[in-house]
């Protein structure tokens, strides 16, 4: 027990520290996390070998974030990047494999180590990539979203190429290596259906692809509902890993691989109510997970065999970031990516990844690879890795700010849609949405009423389910890229602490938000909110405008009466709000009440049946002249 | 240098061909207020005092709108009836815009033979804008030429409208530094991109 806690103690200590600090440095986290994991592995040797089976359990992080890259993608979305997914994923691997192929043959490796070789390292980091590119915000720009298409590609091809690997199963090595196990990553798993002929098993991983899309569609909604109503946000969460667990236990029982198969997931829920909810809830698991996996990439580099073979492992570096780079830059010309899109893409996707890693073990148990070939293989992936983040920052601040001068100049001139989040989906809300809707922006509603949001899905209104004072919550539905946040709910403490919370995150949004009465206001002023409206004061004076119809009083200078009535009442809050104290009821604070008998003293008076001051403002500007114009 | 304020007064500013490109310009222009008026007031609420007051921080007045059935655009016309007050700028008292300079910035859609006084006697551009001169005068201040675009509609087709741009804003530069040719009211009928005079010193 001790010796856990103190290891936790170690990995945790490591993270918080380095990312603190890489970040403060502007360097990304990632970068952050393999310098932590590089300081108390081979440095200072506080972890030992336990990284190896931490690694195997932390690689489950990529498998959660690829649940979450699907939940961010419309099933649309998908089918429209298939040519990008098949073309620049397909060509990337068959190509940057090709290529390093005939480089290895080159200098004179055996033609069968090279291709394995080759294939391995035409793999890239899912995590490293798509962490970065989600921490800058460019997962959603084209070279983003190039990148993802090669690296979702690689995910799929992971499994031909499991299942080629043995079949180069070298002689020499077969002996030394049959007394181990001869399992692998895949392999193993699927074991159970090694005895079927082929139509079985391609028909049972088509049923289990089939199930997930099915299950995803028809039964894991009312099974979200069902658990949203109990109200216990634990069993939630425990509902959002159980999911992503279920589904990877699933595609590895029948050979595919996890990742996919919770992509597919995601993809599927990315329409349901429950989206932000489960990001919200899966994200810490995944960051955490990510976290560790990076670390154990840092604390498994082997440094004196590092230093033994220096040269070595740094040409081969060189080597292959340089052809991987070389390849896609090509590709991204292709396939017509612009200016600093395309360098993201050359640059971003070019380290060889955690596939590798994986790959590698199952190649020295099938003999394919003598383990001090894969040792080097080994170093040389966890470098490339190690640089990406180096050449991310490269190029932020060499690349994109060459190109982004010249897109500055011919930004267009029609505004760009909004990101609008709104909070709360009652009468409120409703109507605030079906306006924004209406002119053609596209808004994120959130509600905790699950039966409320599930009512108005089925009337065509895109609404989620989650409550919207959590934090995190407001993180997934994009409260920092948001431009406009609409507080629509009625409840004021939570009210306050949306407003917040939301002006701490993101200082230039603009927060328009309900109020019940005049002290709300002046509390949600204080909490930063713009534009305050009082949720019955307009309806009040249209109701008072149609009394005052009524009496016989002419319709436009009723609208007059009006619009002088809500410009006094304005103006006084505006005066009011600095005189006003939370801990004094207003009857007991003499400056407030002194300052309302002052200000409201016009329109009162005019109440009261001394109308003067009043009736000179509505009729100001339409006063005949007493002499004729012009004379 | 002159003060100089330029209302802006365009209801249907998502299908302006050139007016929001003319309003960009001058409200780039250093020195010069700019205002538009229905952004200011969306439902015709106007604050008399606060536009009175802007009146009197300025020495220029330009009211730069479309041609609506031969007039200003309505919010610009509630603008005169509310501001232009019986003893604020007329009538006993109403001296507070006397000496200032008024200049029509118009953009109008039909071509030049459409407003032209020869063709049609009776309803020449000068004509049409006659009650605003009027107006004006009546507050006295001076009606300098309008600065006019006919054509409009096609004004992008056929470049012309990147040179009228271009001219808007050397003109605002010009009323802003009191470059311009002191006796063109009474001598111009129209200044357009093709001919803006400036006084003798420009010309030196």
């Amino acid at each position: 027990m001790n010796g856990f806690l103190f290891q936790a103690f170690i990995y945790l200590l490591a993270a918080v520290v380095a990312v603190l600090i890489a970040k403060r440095l502007g360097l990304g986290s990632v970068l952050g996390y393999l310098i932590a994991g590089v300081v108390i592995g081979p440095l200072l040797h506080l972890v030992g070998n336990e990284t190896e089976d931490l690694q195997t359990f932390a690689e489950f992080g990529v498998v959660m974030m690829l649940f979450l890259v699907g939940l961010e993608l419309q099933p649309r979305t998908l089918w429209d990047m298939r040519t990008r997914l098949l073309g620049l994923g397909g060509l990337q691997v068959l190509v940057t494999g090709g290529v390093l192929t005939l480089l290895g043959i080159a200098v004179g490796v055996p033609w069968d180590v090279s291709m394995v070789a080759g294939f391995v390292l035409s793999m890239s980091s899912t995590a490293i990539v798509l962490q970065t590119l989600g921490e800058k915000g460019l997962l959603k720009s084209d070279g983003g979203q190039s990148c993802f298409s090669v690296l979702l590609f690689q995910d799929i091809s992971v499994i031909p190429i499991l299942a080629v690997i043995p079949l180069l199963a070298r002689p020499e090595l077969i002996a030394s290596q049959s007394a181990s196990h001869s399992g692998g990553h895949a392999s193993q798993a699927a074991d159970w259906m090694s005895g079927m002929p082929g139509w079985e098993v391609t028909l049972i991983t088509v049923a289990a692809v089939g199930f997930v899309v099915v299950a995803g569609n028809y039964l894991s909604r009312p099974f979200f509902r069902i658990i949203a109503a109990s109200k216990l946000r634990e069993v939630f969460t425990a509902a959002g890993l159980l999911l992503v667990i279920a589904i990877a236990l699933l595609m590895t029982l029948v050979g595919l691989s996890p990742a996919l198969g919770t992509f597919l997931a995601g993809v599927v829920l990315a329409n349901s109510e429950f989206r932000h909810e489960l990001e919200s809830d899966i994200e810490p698991f995944k960051g955490l997970l990510l976290g560790l996996f990076f670390i154990t990439v840092g604390a498994s580099v082997n440094f004196t065999l590092l230093w033994d073979q220096l040269p070595l492992v740094a040409a081969l570096t060189a080597a292959v970031m340089a052809t991987k780079a070389a390849v896609l830059y090509g590709l991204g010309r292709m396939f017509k990516l612009q200016g600093a899109d395309r360098w993201l893409f050359a640059l971003g996707v070019a380290q060889a990844g955690e596939f590798g890693f994986v790959l590698l073990s199952f190649t020295v148990q099938s003999a394919v690879l003598a383990e001090s070939i894969a040792a080097i293989l080994l170093l040389v992936i966890a470098l490339s890795m190690m640089l990406t983040p180096v050449l991310f920052i490269l190029l932020d601040k060499l690349i994109i700010p060459r190109f982004n001068r010249v897109e500055g100049k011919q930004s267009d001139e029609i505004p760009e849609q909004a990101h609008i989040i709104i909070a709360g989906l009652g009468r409120f809300g409703q109507v605030i949405n079906r306006i924004l809707v209406a002119n053609g922006h596209k808004t994120v509603v959130l509600d905790y009423r699950a039966d409320i949001v599930d009512g108005l899905r089925k009337m065509g209104m895109r609404s989620f389910f989650g409550d919207a004072s959590r934090p995190d919550l407001l993180h997934s539905a994009g409260l920092r890229e948001a431009k406009v946040l609409v507080v629509a709910i009625d409840d004021m403490p939570r009210a306050l602490e949306i407003v917040k919370h939301a002006r701490r995150e993101n200082s230039s949004l603009h927060i328009v938000a309900r109020a019940r009465d005049r002290a709300d206001v002046y509390r949600l002023y204080q909490a930063g909110a713009t534009d305050i409206v009082r949720e019955v004061f307009d309806s009040s004076v249209r109701a008072a405008g149609y009394a005052l119809s009524a009496t016989g009083m002419h319709p436009y200078d009723v609208e007059k009466s009006k619009n002088v009535f809500v410009q006094h009442d304005r103006a006084g809050l505006r005066q009011l709000a600095p005189l006003w104290r939370e801990d004094i009821p207003v009857f007991d604070n003499p400056e407030y009440v002194a300052k309302v008998k002052e200000i409201t003293g016009a329109i009162e008076d005019a109440m009261l049946g001394n109308r003067g001051a009043f009736l000179d403002e509505l009729d100001r500007g339409w006063t005949p002249p007493t002499a004729p114009a012009g004379s | 240098m002159s003060r100089v304020l330029v209302l802006f007064a365009h209801p249907g500013q998502r299908h302006s061909r050139v007016n929001l490109a003319m309003a960009k310009a001058a409200s780039s222009v250093a020195d010069v207020t700019f205002a538009d008026l229905y952004a200011e007031y969306p439902t015709f609420g106007i604050d008399i005092d606060i536009e009175q007051k802007r009146l009197l921080a300025h020495d220029t007045v330009v009211f730069q709108f479309p041609l609506y059935w031969y007039s200003t655009p309505s919010l610009l016309k509630e603008w005169q009836d509310l501001v232009l007050e019986y003893g604020f700028s007329y009538g006993p008292g109403g001296d507070k815009l006397q000496g200032k300079k008024f200049l029509a910035v118009v953009t109008a859609g039909g071509r030049p033979a459409a407003y032209d006084a020869d063709v049609n006697r009776m309803h020449g551009l000068r004509t049409l804008l006659s009650p605003l001169q009027r107006s004006v005068e009546v507050c006295g201040m001076t009606f300098l030429p309008p600065f006019v675009l006919f054509g409009a509609i096609d004004a992008n087709s056929d470049g012309r409208a990147p040179r009228h741009i271009l001219a808007y804003r050397s003109l605002l530069e010009a009323l802003r530094d009191d470059r311009l040719d002191p006796a063109i009211p009474s001598r111009e009928n129209f200044l357009d991109y093709s001919h803006i005079p400036m006084g003798k010193e420009m010309e030196a």
